[in-house]
């Protein structure tokens, strides 16, 4: 179509640009996200985001070494190092502009100078750090003397954080079990409602029998109720029947909830496959179970896949499910997403905890998504009612 | 038991469960119910004589695994230390339940011969006999499912609505109904719902079709749709971190990390502002967050039936010297007008059940609530169930014409 006279329009350049500014609208604050969980507390809370390739300006406040650490040099009392190193993070490539020793001077003095602290000593900072802290009587009390730097730091990237989430047993925000949690809910609820759907999809595409349109009219109808409809009476039968709240009820409520989708999307795709085929194995005597399993799963495959995609990101994503069948009062079986609802609560502002959180949990959906991207258009395709 | 085993036991036991059923259930009713061989009346009759017995022999011992062999442990020890006595055996419950065991075999075996008895010979007819019931077998599962944990809900949500759990579950007409419509934060979630139905349906559609117009017609297309899609595999608890680090704001004297605030402030903003307590543009910003999910929805969806339009459409328009908006508007639009009420009303469903997204951003503060969370809050903070029911009816209300549309159509298309 491109070569026809006239399509091929002055407008191309334009095209270009919108579509770079919408990928780039559209990835923005996922990049955000994704750079931010990389960077130290720090760094997080002194500059944007996306200042984070660049070096950045931060106000820290130091301590020089304790008054344990002093030496004498005749008749000077001495205490040196280096500022980064006593605050335990080495910053070889740091340099420091201005500093002061009190919180509301924090640019009395440019890196060299000496700070004459009076009965304190004598300061002097250099640009990288050193520092050099002497006076004429013995140095008293427990701890170092305060700095306050402003300081430029080169690019920094860590893995700390999610070392922390995830590696840490004693963190009790991690996100380690919530992690196991989450994937134990979602694998049985993503086989069980394929199963008990690939066959009823079968019955409603191929078998014939009265009152087959108004199943199929019923399945497109439940395909809208909403969840919430669900909530309180299923929670009532599963108090009623013991289950409580549980991996089984969850288990069960997701089966129940994405079965609509699944007998809809396998029915549409099974009733495309080529009569023929099923005929013929008819007639060659196969049973419908036999020609179920060998002929009907095996063609399947691209809406089985299509589904349980779905089935996969819809419950590792879901939270209202589980917070109704599965979380109890002991918090044991709590998922990712209520883990991350709860840190926004606590934790609101640290959002190296929150970023780091958030980035586990989506993870792996994302990965499912790029790799099984087809599977996906092609079921978002099949599974919009036409 | 660990979880994850139990999650494995699960889908052994499901997974088995469920093929052994249909496995089974088809065997039943070809080999015993539905013969597909020729019988006389004899053979017939011998025929169901010996599956009564082989049918009742399966029920005793199954009826004994689970009435008498949780006694066994006893008896077993009585024998080993020699203190076993007739009384233990006969007197004891051991036996009644042997007994009881051996009763209900026995009668149901009977049953089961004289329903049958006259049932099957003919091969042709048991064939049609098995096929009729074998639809009902594939979907017994899923029917029991769907039923369940769809179907009953609605009617026993819609009798929870009419009634007051604080008093026993007594009926108390439409009370709940006017509780509900006296509270302010109903008609708040109320037109707020409203505000969503009418901005994210439109602005998903609008961005889907955009980028799906526009994504075709490049040689990276793919790559953009994909990046653009990408947000459908995030979840609305994901989204809602990621967006609100975008609002996120800190006191003027700090380094603005939120990216609002940042641009706001070099573009002359006095400070900071507060983007998520801002009554009606709070409730926006979150919209702006499945907006951002959904659009991608849309595009794939509007992109292919882009890509289905007949290219003679256009070519006859483009030799008939119309330019690339008035193909686009007037050609392409036009052909694609259904799926586009597709897509919209999918992405009003999705709306109307929005729930994360509000509860993770502001749990409805701020004049932010929405009627799902709204009902949450009622039926699981306030614990009034009635309420929340009545809440819920009301979301299933705004649903309904979009079901109704939805069936109407499938029903249009299979005939």
């Amino acid at each position: 179509m491109d070569n026809i006279a006239g399509t091929k329009s002055s407008l191309t350049w334009a095209v270009h640009i919108s579509v770079a500014v919408l990928v780039f609208l559209w990835l923005f604050p996922t990049v955000g996200l994704l750079v931010s969980s990389f960077r130290t507390a720090d760094q997080i809370s002194t500059s944007g985001w996306w200042k984070a390739a660049f070096p950045s300006e931060q106000n820290l406040v130091l301590r020089t070494g304790a008054p344990s650490e002093q030496t004498q040099e005749g008749a000077l009392y001495v205490i040196e190092g280096n500022l980064f190193v006593e605050d335990g993070t080495p910053k070889p490539d740091a340099k420091i502009s201005v500093w002061g020793t009190s919180s509301r001077a924090i640019a009395d003095y440019t890196a060299g100078d000496t700070a004459d602290m009076g009965d304190d000593g004598r300061l002097t900072v250099l640009e990288n750090g050193d520092y050099r802290l002497e006076n004429d009587t013995e140095f008293q009390g427990r701890r170092g003397e305060r700095v306050f730097v402003t300081a430029t730091t080169p690019a920094e990237f860590t893995t700390e954080n999610y070392e922390n989430m995830l590696l840490d047993p004693t963190n009790r925000e991690g996100m380690a079990k919530a992690f196991f949690n989450t994937l134990t809910v979602t694998i049985p609820a993503t086989i069980i409602p394929i199963l008990v759907a690939a066959f009823a999809a079968y019955a409603l595409a191929w078998m014939d029998f009265p009152g087959r349109a108004l199943l199929i009219a019923a399945v497109v109808g439940l395909l809208v109720v909403p969840l919430q409809l669900a909530l309180i009476p299923l929670l009532k039968f599963h108090n009623e029947i013991g289950i409580g709240k549980g991996y089984l009820g969850a288990w069960m409520a997701h089966t129940g909830f994405g079965l609509p989708l699944a007998i809809y999307l396998l029915r549409n795709y099974m009733v495309g496959l080529p009569r023929d085929i099923i005929e013929n194995a008819k007639v060659d005597g196969a049973s419908d179970f036999q020609i179920f399993v060998k002929i009907i799963l095996p063609l399947s495959f691209p809406a089985l896949a299509s589904f349980a995609i779905f089935q996969f990101l819809w419950t590792w994503n879901d939270l209202l499910v589980a917070l109704v069948f599965l979380i109890d009062s002991t918090g044991e079986t709590t998922v990712m997403t209520k883990q991350i609802v709860e840190l926004l609560g606590t934790r609101g502002g640290n959002w190296e905890i929150l970023a780091t959180a958030a980035f586990v949990s989506i993870s792996v959906p994302l990965v499912v998504f790029f790799a099984m991207q087809k599977y996906l258009v092609r079921g978002l395709l099949a599974g919009s009612v036409k | 038991m660990h979880p994850a085993i139990a999650g494995l036991l699960t889908i052994v036991i499901g997974v088995g469960g469920c093929i052994a059923y249909y496995y089974f259930s088809n065997q039943f009713l070809d080999k015993v119910l539905f013969p597909a061989t020729k019988m006389g009346r004899e053979e017939r009759n011998s025929f169901r004589i010996r599956q009564a017995l082989g049918f009742g022999l399966v029920l005793f011992f199954m009826l004994l695994v689970f009435l008498a062999v949780p006694m066994m442990p006893e008896v077993f020890s009585a024998i080993v230390y020699n203190k076993i006595s007739v009384e233990m055996l006969v007197g004891g419950a051991f036996i009644y339940r042997v007994i009881l065991s051996f009763t209900i075999s026995v009668v149901f075996a009977f049953f089961f011969y004289v329903l049958l008895r006259n049932i099957g010979g003919d091969a042709g007819h048991n064939i049609n006999r098995a096929n009729m019931i074998r639809p009902w077998l594939f979907l017994m599962p899923a029917l029991l499912a769907l039923g369940l944990y769809l179907a009953y809900p609605v009617v026993e949500t819609l009798r929870l609505s009419l009634t007051d759990r604080a008093a026993g579950g007594a009926f108390v007409g439409l009370d709940n109904y006017r509780q509900m419509a006296s509270e302010p934060k109903f008609w708040e979630a109320l037109q707020n719902n409203f505000l969503w139905l009418l901005i994210v349906p439109a602005f998903s559609t609008m961005f889907g079709l955009l980028a799906a117009q526009l994504t075709d017609k490049i040689g990276w297309g793919a790559i953009a749709k994909s990046l653009i899609f990408m947000p459908m595999a995030i979840s609305f608890v994901g989204a809602a971190v990621i967006w609100k680090l975008v609002y996120d704001t800190r006191p003027i004297d700090q380094e603005q990390i939120g990216i609002m605030n940042a641009i706001y402030l070099s573009l002359g903003g006095a400070e900071p502002i507060q983007w998520l307590t801002i009554p009606f543009w709070n409730s926006i910003l979150l919209m702006v967050v499945l907006i951002w999910i959904q659009t991608g929805f849309a595009m794939v969806i509007l992109s292919a039936a882009l890509r289905g339009i007949p290219e003679e459409t256009v070519e006859a328009a483009i030799v008939d010297g119309a330019g690339p908006f008035q193909v686009f508007f007037k050609i392409k639009i036009p052909q694609i007008a259904s799926t586009i009420v597709v897509v919209w009303t999918t992405i009003t469903i999705v709306v109307l059940k929005v729930f994360d997204i509000v509860f993770a951003m502001t749990n409805g503060q701020w004049e932010t609530q929405v009627l799902a969370n709204y009902m949450y809050d009622k039926l699981f903070r306030a614990n009034d169930w009635g309420v929340g029911s009545a809440s819920a009816m009301v979301i299933m209300l705004l649903v309904s014409p979009i079901l109704i549309w939805n069936v109407y159509n499938a029903r249009k298309e299979m005939r």
